[in-house]
């Protein structure tokens, strides 16, 4: 069983925004709303720094531990969905969420929440039928065997997405690459043995 | 579902693999620590696999600091922050959440359902120990008007107002844990989001009228010396006489002064999470939740007390403020004060039944004798 993750990688990321833009379209998401941020840090400086934001699909998630409704749930594979139909526009969740990932719709008079909309790692959510899904959550790319658009459609692979276990092994052979003296172990006597500071591209 | 990834990758070792996995445990940390794990193992470099790690060491640009991380997790933004989500007001990492979490299901829903409980069973012990307090006296048949028709309106809305909010808060807090189980998605569907309307809904009507009650029967709730001595005596509990009270006694009193801050906060705390449209900061709603909670929990459990005392645990109360007529005897050992003030105006009932018909208006425009 895969337990899903997205990581940026902020030392590739350029700030493009391409991930937002392939969500947006991915999903249909609604007016005024957007599941996946770029936030840049510095901007301008010589240490500015980007980082692409949505859900992260928590195992310990805030959102579902707050909700008063209880409409969250994880899937198999460790995605954090929620139902819109018990939804209740608290924004409970978006006090909790570390990452600023619930957003609401706000169409109705004194400022009252619509239903959360939030990333789900294009996996859909609940509903009776696809069209209904599509309506509601956008696409389902899970089930399709694909992975979330965004990270698809990353230009510098800055963002992943996918098993946890995958997204760590990748992130680490960049560190390897970038040259660090013990490939990553932090003095893990290891180091040595699987000689994980060997680096590919010099090998030719 | 099997593994899906953009790359394939070769196993590595075990060792590895816990402490990465250990990693996602701590999920919402989980952004900063790896790419913390990526600046700490830095003098980092552009993140491209150049054919020369000597060079790419000396050439690429600096790798993300820990500072910067220290910043992000301080929830700092500074003037060369971005957000690419419109209009948007949030930092990096929004830390103050898990507090807020754990404040708020840690503490306060675990020790207001202690509150509220505690207090239906330190009422059920009274009322099965002690038992009513009955008049000591035989009743006179002869009535003091004590409210009139418009207090005895403005405090029954109020009164249901409250309860209403109360039962859809305690719902909103810890009715997941009972309804949605017992009845079922559909049905709690209905009721939470029920409950949450009337709550959002009937919130401000409850504030205004409240403020109205709270002005209206200020000139009754000024303390006075002898409610310190009411307090010493606990209201009459030790001892074997009721201690002095005017119109209101010091119990009384202390329920209108606690309404009248605690209360008054509890409504200022609603509005700030009632509105979200006027730009406050999730911050500022995290604070003005827990603050909101806690000030409506502990209302609640008092207002228990208030509604034992003014129904079964008091003979003679009730009257009072569903005719607006109490008893000479009640008024006498309840309100010993007040009574000697108004005492000339007693009535019969034959005598408040001919005022009635006589000025169809008489009960509504009486305004209380004091």
């Amino acid at each position: 069983m895969a337990q899903m993750k997205f990581m940026c990688d902020a030392e590739r990321c350029i700030e493009c925004n391409g991930c937002v833009t392939a969500c947006k379209n991915a999903n249909d998401v609604e007016w005024g709303i957007q599941r996946r941020r770029v936030v840049t840090l510095n901007d301008g400086e010589a240490d500015e720094m980007s980082i692409s934001v949505a859900c992260m699909h928590c195992d310990d998630a805030p959102c579902m531990a707050v909700c008063p409704t209880d409409c969250f749930y994880k899937t198999d594979d460790g995605i954090v969905l929620h139902d819109k139909d018990l939804c209740i526009g608290c924004g409970y969740c978006l006090y909790a969420c570390p990452f600023g990932a619930p957003q609401f719709p706000q169409q109705n008079a004194f400022g009252e929440r619509g239903k959360m909309d939030k990333c789900t790692f294009c996996a859909g959510g609940p509903a009776e039928s696809k069209e209904e899904e599509y309506e509601k959550y956008g696409s389902n790319r899970i089930a399709e065997g694909k992975l979330p658009l965004c990270a698809e459609m990353c230009s510098t692979k800055a963002l992943l997405a996918g098993d946890a276990q995958d997204v760590a092994d990748i992130f680490r052979q960049r560190v390897v690459h970038r040259g660090h003296k013990d490939g990553a172990w932090s003095n893990n006597p290891q180091a040595s043995t699987d000689n994980l500071a060997y680096d590919a591209a010099r090998k030719g | 579902m099997t593994t899906m990834t953009t790359t394939t990758m070769t196993p590595e070792a075990p060792a590895l693999a816990f402490w990465v996995r250990a990693f996602f445990q701590r999920c919402w940390r989980i952004g900063i620590l790896l790419l913390l794990l990526a600046a700490s193992l830095g003098m980092s470099q552009l993140a491209v696999a150049q054919a020369d790690t000597d060079h790419e060491m000396v050439t690429a640009a600096p790798g993300i600091s820990a500072d910067q991380w220290r910043q992000v997790r301080s929830g700092e933004t500074g003037p060369n922050y971005r957000d690419s989500r419109f209009d948007s007001n949030y930092n990096l990492i929004n830390s103050s959440g898990e507090t807020w979490r754990q404040i708020r299901n840690r503490w306060v829903s675990p020790f207001g359902l202690i509150a509220i409980g505690g207090m239906i069973v330190v009422i059920a012990l009274f009322y099965f120990m002690v038992g009513r307090k009955h008049l000591d006296e035989p009743r006179t048949g002869r009535k003091l008007f004590r409210w009139s028709l418009l207090m005895r309106s403005l405090h029954w809305t109020v009164a249901t107002l409250f309860i209403t909010l109360a039962l859809t808060g305690l719902n909103l807090l810890f009715g997941k844990f009972v309804f949605r189980t017992l009845f079922g998605d559909a049905v709690w569907a209905w009721m939470i989001s029920a409950s949450k309307v009337l709550h959002n809904y009937l919130g401000p009507i409850f504030g205004v009228l409240l403020v109205v009650l709270l002005i209206s029967l200020l000139k009754d709730n000024i303390p006075k010396k002898h409610d310190w001595v009411w307090f010493k005596k606990a209201g009459g509990l030790t001892g074997k006489h009721h201690p002095d009270a005017g119109f209101a006694n010091g119990g009384e009193k202390a329920w209108y002064w606690l309404l009248a801050t605690a209360g008054l906060v509890v409504i200022a705390s609603g509005f700030v999470l009632d509105f979200p449209n006027y730009g406050q900061g999730r911050d500022t709603m995290q604070w003005a939740n827990i603050i909101h909670a806690v000030g409506a929990l502990g209302l609640t459990a008092v207002a228990l007390g208030h509604i034992y005392i003014g129904t079964v645990g008091t003979e003679g109360s009730l009257e009072g403020m569903t005719t607006g007529y109490v008893d000479e005897t009640w008024a006498k050992e309840h309100h010993n004060l007040w009574y000697e003030e108004v005492k000339d105006t007693a009535m019969s009932e034959e005598e408040i039944a001919a005022q009635k018909t006589g000025s169809s208006s008489g009960d509504v425009s009486a305004t209380k004798p004091s």
